[in-house]
């Protein structure tokens, strides 16, 4: 069983004021994560990641489609027992310190009295608030809320965490922890699902990644799947200085000390390493340049763009 | 009840002690001893008409303030700040959403209008030196005054469920006054004929009948208050609340929370 299946799913807005226009948030979404992977869900601002965490949290509702999570309704109350939510730039209630909000909550989802405390003072130390636990949360710093909000998403100990933008206003630091807690999540059996824009977390950390943009999905897959898909690219490294007028025509050539370089498309690997050959050079290495998760989504979000002018 | 319902109940009337709305019945307080102290000494005969008829008049506006200007805030401010999205994402229906607040916010004016009731009782034995068995009447005064606090409430909360908190204060305060001379207005539609009269009549039973709700008079001048009102208005309360909220919770049941 998938731990999130969505079938289909829209969602349009009515904008202006006087005027209403229809703005298309969600394009038909289709989508399946597995049980105990860590899905990344990537797009720019405004691609429709939040509206969708959004409908999966029942806080919007869908325009058309429709989603199921750990095999239940999105509005079935035993579902929302087993998840826990992160929002983008959290906020608590902040005349409540970081200890109380954890009780509300433990309290609201249900955690029995007996583990309550236990519970609570656990993720209190998890994430590092031990020291600031009797502090009022209108005293905490951005990062210090963000780590409150990962408190309070896996407090109840969920099947399935949903994470926005968890990494957003972190320091180097912070994001560090974050990534290492959700390897833990994930080391636990845990199905995570987080939306981000920075690349290079969901590269490190997912199994899988969606790639969202203009309300549509534009690929999905395993990030190594994905990546294979974009041509590569291979560096020659040589020894010498020379640099042989037929590889100058195939990419941009670097001189640096006794030794050169250059990139080129790896349709172009032979030429370049006959070219090497017939000017009696060393090669010195031959290496393929792994393509980014960055090249993908580049490459995906201008193709959305560009389809989009024309239509 | 739910157990949800009570733990967003508790964690409403916390809020509004965190963020001092009690600090109301200190100015309360000087207001009844000043009162006491000055009416011991400028109204002879009639302290106790007076005493009865500020203080009972001071308790009502008090909450009906707090009422309204933290009841159109319960959920307008939740969606505002976002906070919202912690509570519906767990097992929380939106209907216990709203019955908690209500019920939070019910008890912070339960509480404070007992706070002001002692205060009332206490000027009322500094200027009388005792009390009298027509002082029984004050408690149903009191219980009248927090039957409207609880029709306020659940309005305020109806136009915070799909309005703007500076609309929903001018409609919760607008329906406030007009109730007030709901009587009147009654009385203006038997005078009137045709379709004005069915209009007049719509409106006059539409209004919540916060003046039937009123024996402040009555009671400051030692007339007794009929069983029969005070069933008819706790009927009438209920009826009302219970209909204001249902609406809330039929709207917000639709809103997205954007």
């Amino acid at each position: 069983m998938a731990a999130i299946d969505i079938l289909g799913l829209e969602k349009t807005y009515s904008v202006g004021f006087w005027r209403k226009r229809p703005k298309r948030a969600l394009k038909s979404l289709n989508l399946s994560v597995e049980d105990g992977e860590v899905f990344g869900f990537l797009g720019p601002n405004g691609a429709g990641k939040t509206t969708t965490l959004k409908i999966l949290m029942g806080l919007v509702y869908p325009s058309a489609g429709s989603a199921r999570i750990l095999g239940m309704e999105l509005n079935d109350p035993l579902m929302k027992a087993e998840i826990g939510f992160l929002p983008e730039q959290p906020y608590f209630y902040d005349y409540l310190t970081a200890r109380e909000l954890l009780e509300y909550y433990a309290r609201l989802s249900g955690v029995p009295a007996k583990d309550r405390s236990r519970r609570v003072n656990e993720m209190i130390e998890r994430v590092g608030l031990k020291d600031s636990a009797s502090v009022q949360l209108r005293k905490f710093s951005k990062g210090m809320l963000q780590r409150v909000g990962i408190a309070q998403a896996i407090l109840h100990d969920p099947k399935l965490v949903f994470l926005d933008e968890p990494m957003s206003g972190l320091d180097p630091i912070g994001r560090r922890e974050v990534r290492d807690l959700m390897e833990q999540l994930k080391n636990e059996g845990k199905t995570v699902f987080f939306s981000t824009h920075i690349l290079s977390d969901a590269e490190a950390l997912c199994d899988r990644v969606g790639i969202i943009h203009l309300g549509e999905l534009r690929g999905v897959g395993a990030v190594a799947d994905l990546t294979a898909g974009v041509q590569g690219r291979v560096e020659l490294v040589w020894q010498g200085s020379t640099v042989p007028a037929s590889l100058k025509a195939l990419g941009e050539c670097h001189v640096s000390g006794d030794m050169a370089r250059i990139i080129v498309p790896e349709g172009n690997q032979d030429a370049a390493v006959d070219a090497l050959r017939r000017e009696r050079l060393r090669l010195v290495s031959l290496t393929p340049v792994r393509k980014s998760l960055e090249d993908y989504f580049v490459s995906q979000v201008k193709g959305a763009e560009a389809a989009g002018a024309k239509a | 009840m739910s157990g949800r319902i009570l733990h967003i109940a508790s964690n409403t009337f916390r809020e509004a002690v965190r963020d001092r709305v009690l600090y109301n019945l200190i100015a309360f307080a000087l207001l009844m001893s000043g009162a006491a102290v000055l009416v011991g000494q400028i109204s002879i005969g009639i302290e106790r008409l007076v005493v009865l008829n500020l203080g009972l008049t001071a308790v009502s506006l008090f909450g009906i303030v707090i009422a309204i200007f933290i009841g159109i805030g319960l959920v307008s401010k939740e969606i505002e700040k976002r906070t919202l999205s912690t509570i519906l994402s767990r097992p929380v229906r939106r209907w216990e959403f709203i019955a908690g607040k209500f019920l939070g916010l019910a008890g912070t004016l339960t509480v404070n209008t007992i706070c002001m009731a002692v205060g009332v009782f206490a000027a009322l034995l500094y200027v009388s030196h005792h009390f009298q068995a027509s002082d029984g009447g004050v408690l149903i005064a009191l219980y009248f005054i927090v039957l409207q606090f609880l029709i306020v409430t659940a309005l305020a909360l109806l136009f915070s469920s799909f309005s703007s908190p500076l609309l929903s204060a001018v409609f919760a305060f607008a329906l406030f006054i007009i109730g007030s001379f709901a009587e009147d207005l009654r009385g203006f539609a038997a005078m009137t004929q045709g379709v004005q009269h069915w209009l007049a009549t719509g409106v006059a039973y539409l209004v919540p009948n916060f003046s039937a709700l009123n024996v402040i008079n009555l009671v400051a001048h030692e007339q007794p208050v009929s069983g029969q009102l005070v069933l008819y208005n706790t009927a009438y309360a209920l009826f009302y609340v219970v209909t204001a909220l249902s609406a809330a919770v039929l709207i917000f049941e639709h809103r997205n929370l954007k």
